[in-house]
């Protein structure tokens, strides 16, 4: 399979992007950089070991345009849904990829945290550019090195050293009806300090049913001591894409916490990629994706076990419904000096229908010789015991069979500390396959 | 008043024949103590009046309540009444207990045109009826029957049957597993749910338990087939000569019978 067609598209729109939205030469040097290296690689084919699974040709031959202009369409009521409720919390809204500074809420930040908005603040601190690419690199993903030649707005979050921050930052990309046919590509830097705490969340909604790209890349870094919890949650709309990369560094005695909700897009593909880049850390890569009909849903976790003594934890849970098809492939690196690394990872399926399908693949790589790593991998069904021990109680299928499938995510949802977002996502799950079918079951 | 008939049932699981031609009436206020040997069909007879899927009727008829049983799905049958204590409780982490006990006893609710209760008033309803098997309240806020011992889940069976209150409770080796204390607190909480408007099907393999759940009758199945049925000093008979014995003494006196017929006619 070859996308030489379309990647000549991508050049068009990157001609308009350039004319149209001029950027400081810093940047644009960066876009062009990104640019030519999208253009070498190319799209992934499902040749490629990391895309086995999962084909972008529906991306490759979309030939998405840029985002359109306006950005103030979105009524503020039209995102409460989105905001768990809990509306105290630092937001940053996008529409469509550009900030609205009209639906943010930006002003008495707490103590120690700093958020800028980059499309405007690379104009006003050229120097902010240079925070852009230090994790996440072009070198070898295409998607990213594509976010990188059309970045054109975004947040960077920065966690002051010590600062303990209560409650969650959130940042929420938002794509409305004048999403149709244009793709955004969403850039966020996040740098939590020496021995801070603080959470942040990206969310990524749609408020229609447009068919658009949203291919984010976010990169964040933890300081010696750093504790950062962070929340991806896709919510994207039912015929859109979205391709999602994370990548973390982490330095010594530092703890990542990530959680990965996916239950939006026709196909999306979320990578959490994080490297131990100190002793003493330890990353903690959760995720829950809730998908049905012909919805297609990967995750690509990478953990590399840079130094001695650290740990990682992943649990992934996946409940496919219809026809989807859910992808997990959780690689994990132990360097030579890695010793007494400490891994476990475990992805568990559920699957609620006969044409429903699951692909999991854990790769480990261990050059040390003194580590302890784990891995597991389940796909199931609805436990008919179960089933039928619920209905004996008077409960009907419907209501059995929807309390059985948030009894499977319940574990994972427990590792959520934000309680506003918890309760959200628990909500979620209740509600995501209400209509399920049962006749099968009965 | 006849509760539940039973007139010739068979049933197989997995195309094997387990029930071969079962026969019970039961009433109204009554207990029914059904023993029987290992393999002998007591616990497929529970699960099929409960309606579990895995087990096919292939012949017979039941009316319970003046209802065709076999054509009530398990859901009904259990809105209707029926209630089937395990002899293995599933474990269903990540519901709680109190979250399942509310659902069912709503749905029950609802299956009889009432309203729903709120978790309030549902919480005022435990707390009387979680006296009914001694039970700390804190097992309402662990998942269901997750991490019990076998003492606790199967209490936990008897508070499920204290808050939905059957017609028919059918008992599937209720004893097994339990110590004596915790025997004494089941069969305690099923004796104090007994009234003239119910009735208790027990199934067991001892005696043990009905020496604190009183039988007025006791069915002895072998081979998927009721072979005796008496009183309540049946199940002391089995108990001293065996499950062997009493299907020999049935043989036997079966034999006399035709003997003595057969006499008539000469």
């Amino acid at each position: 399979m070859t996308v030489a067609a379309p990647a000549n598209s991508y050049a068009a729109a990157f001609d308009t992007l350039t004319r149209e939205a001029p950027v400081p030469a810093g940047v644009q040097a960066k876009r062009i950089a990104g640019l030519h290296r999208f253009n070498a690689l190319g799209f992934p084919t499902t040749k490629n070991e990391d895309w086995h699974y999962t084909s972008v040709s529906p991306i490759a031959n979309a030939g998405f345009s840029l985002p359109p202009e306006r950005t103030d369409e979105v009524r503020a009521g039209q995102l409460d849904p989105y905001y768990f409720r809990a509306e105290n919390w630092p937001t940053a809204v996008f529409v469509n990829g550009r900030f609205s500074p009209r639906l943010s809420s930006l002003k008495n930040l707490p103590a120690g945290v700093r958020i800028e908005t980059l499309a405007a603040s690379w104009v006003t601190s050229p120097s902010l550019i240079d925070r852009v690419g230090q994790v996440a690199t072009n070198e070898g993903y295409a998607f990213t090195s594509l976010n990188t030649a059309f970045m054109y707005d975004g947040a960077m979050i920065e966690i002051a050293n010590g600062a303990a921050v209560a409650g969650a930052i959130h940042l929420l990309y938002v794509s409305d009806a004048a999403a149709d046919g244009g793709q955004t590509h969403p850039r966020t830097v996040v740098a939590a300090g020496r021995h801070s705490k603080a959470t942040v969340i990206e969310s990524y909604v749609s408020l229609s049913d447009a068919k658009y790209l949203t291919n984010a890349v976010t990169e964040v870094t933890l300081a010696d001591g750093a504790n950062l919890s962070h929340y991806k949650i896709q919510r994207e709309g039912i015929r859109s894409f979205h391709v999602g990369t994370i990548e973390v560094r982490q330095a010594r005695d530092s703890h990542y916490q990530s959680f990965s909700l996916a239950i939006g897009a026709e196909l999306s593909r979320t990578n959490v990629y994080t490297t131990l880049d100190g002793e003493n850390c330890g990353a903690t890569l959760n995720g829950l994706y809730m998908i049905g009909g012909d919805q297609h849903c990967d995750h690509q976790t990478q953990i590399i076990h840079a130094q001695p003594h650290c740990f990682s934890r992943e649990l992934y849970k996946g409940i496919l419904d219809g026809r989807s098809h859910g992808v997990f492939n959780g690689k994990v690196y132990v360097h030579p000096i890695a010793q007494k690394t400490d891994g476990k990872q475990t992805n568990k399926t559920l699957l609620l229908s006969d044409q429903a399908k699951a692909d999991t693949k854990p790769q480990l790589e261990i050059f040390a010789d003194d580590v302890k790593c784990t891995h597991g991998a389940t796909i199931g069904q609805i436990d008919q015991q179960a089933l039928f021990y619920m209905k004996s109680r008077g409960v009907n299928s419907e209501t059995a069979t929807k309390l059985l499938t948030y009894a499977f995510a319940a574990d994972v949802l427990e590792t959520i500390e934000l309680e506003p977002l918890k309760v959200e996502l628990e909500k979620l799950t209740l509600e995501r396959f209400t209509s399920v079918r049962t006749e099968e079951v009965d | 008043m006849s509760l539940l008939e039973v007139r010739g049932l068979r049933a197989t699981v997995a195309d094997k024949e387990i029930l071969k031609g079962i026969d019970l009436t039961v009433n109204t206020g009554e207990i029914h103590a059904v023993m029987g040997p290992n393999g002998s069909g007591k616990s497929t007879l529970a699960q099929v009046l409960a309606g579990n899927p895995a087990y096919e009727v292939t012949g017979g008829t039941a009316t319970y309540d003046g209802k065709d049983l076999f054509a009530l799905q398990p859901e009904q049958r259990a809105q209707q009444g029926i209630f089937l204590a395990f002899q293995y409780p599933v474990e269903i982490a990540g519901v709680s207990n109190a979250y399942f006990l509310r659902t069912a006893y709503n749905e029950v609710r609802k299956a009889h045109g009432e309203e729903e209760v709120d978790p309030l008033e549902f919480a005022d309803l435990m707390e009387e009826r979680l006296k009914v098997v001694d039970m700390d309240p804190a097992m309402l806020t662990r998942s269901v029957n997750a991490g019990f011992s076998g003492g606790e889940k199967k209490r936990n069976e008897i508070l499920q049957m204290a808050v939905l209150r059957p017609k028919l409770a059918i008992l599937d080796e209720t004893d097994s597993g339990l110590d004596i204390d915790a025997l004494r607190i089941v069969a305690n909480g099923v004796n104090s749910l007994r009234s003239k408007d119910n009735a208790t099907i027990v199934v067991t393999h001892y005696q043990r338990l009905l020496n604190h759940i009183v039988p007025d009758f006791v069915h002895v199945l072998s081979g998927g087939k009721i072979i005796r049925s008496g009183g309540k000093e049946l199940a002391l008979e089995l108990e001293a000569k065996g499950y062997t014995d009493s299907a020999s003494h049935s043989a036997r006196s079966e034999e006399s019978v035709a003997r003595s017929r057969t006499g008539a006619t000469r």
